[in-house]
């Protein structure tokens, strides 16, 4: 007989084999979650060498705009699409976790749309005009 | 079988000691404080260093003269040196109490975190309030239009 999803009691859903996608376990909590790691890092390694660089003004002018002149690359101007991506996602999701830790956890599914919209939105506001200061010069 | 999953970020429970400052529970607020400050900081950073005017062609040593010279972005950029920094060293911490399995790689890691953060803190720190716009010497086109006037 077949089920439909409102008659599952909660014993059958705690045996089911597919897992129940909790919070943090599978689907959209989980996925969300693993990005928030894996953009962490790389912002992380990303700041350790952004200080480095950034301190070469103490150093002289010509060692800081050698570096930073590696920073106005073609290749390196897509990386910064990747870290400015990384970075918003890791903003949007961080607030959506503060909704879900202090709001109402039952919302955290469609918050995480909520985040991928604000995501698109804003990497379409900011690619392009990037990419034009990039490769124009 | 029913099984028990701890509460997140539980204090450990290796010392038995009753009272004292719940350090996770600390650490857990500082991400969540910190990070609502972090997003304004650093949208407001990578707005006016890569979308105004010709965003990542204008950087140069002038440019950042014109930043480090203005009281404003000095206390913008120490205040988000720091909790960017702290932020991250403790997300890198969390995520080596996770997967580094031994006792002894965790530590090694952790110190490892631990001097990083703190060195950078040092560095950036000292550079903004060191910062000399108009170096001795230095070309005359590569450091900013008000050098001249000094």
């Amino acid at each position: 007989m077949p089920q439909t999803a409102g008659t599952l009691d909660s014993q059958q859903k705690t045996t089911s084999r597919r897992p129940a996608g909790t919070l943090y376990r599978g689907n959209t909590g989980m996925w969300s979650w693993v990005l928030h790691r894996i953009t962490g890092v790389a912002i992380f390694f990303f700041l350790l060498v952004h200080i480095l660089d950034t301190a070469l003004v103490r150093v002289s002018p010509e060692a800081y705009n050698a570096v930073i002149a590696q920073y106005q690359t073609p290749i390196m101007g897509l990386g910064e699409v990747a870290l400015v991506g990384a970075i918003v996602f890791h903003a949007f999701n961080g607030l959506r976790i503060i909704l879900i830790d202090f709001w109402n956890a039952k919302y955290q599914r469609v918050l995480f749309y909520v985040v991928i919209g604000l995501w698109v939105v804003t990497m379409l506001g900011f690619v392009p005009r990037h990419l034009i200061n990039v490769f124009s010069h | 079988m029913t099984s028990t999953i701890e509460a997140p970020r539980s204090p450990y429970t290796r010392s038995t000691k009753k009272s004292g400052v719940n350090w996770e529970k600390w650490g857990w607020i500082y991400m969540r404080v910190s990070g609502v400050v972090l997003v304004v900081l650093i949208f407001g950073h990578l707005f006016v260093n890569l979308m105004i005017g010709e965003g990542v062609s204008a950087l140069n040593f002038a440019f950042v003269a014109g930043k480090l010279t203005n009281p404003f972005w000095m206390v913008w950029d120490v205040i988000m040196l720091w909790l960017a920094l702290i932020h991250g060293g403790n997300g890198m911490r969390t995520l080596v109490n996770d997967y580094a399995t031994s006792r002894i790689s965790r530590g090694i890691l952790k110190v490892a975190i631990l001097v990083s953060v703190v060195s950078l803190i040092v560095l950036g720190t000292l550079v903004v309030f060191t910062f000399d716009p108009c170096p001795a010497g230095a070309p005359a086109d590569l450091v900013a239009s008000f050098c001249k006037s000094l």
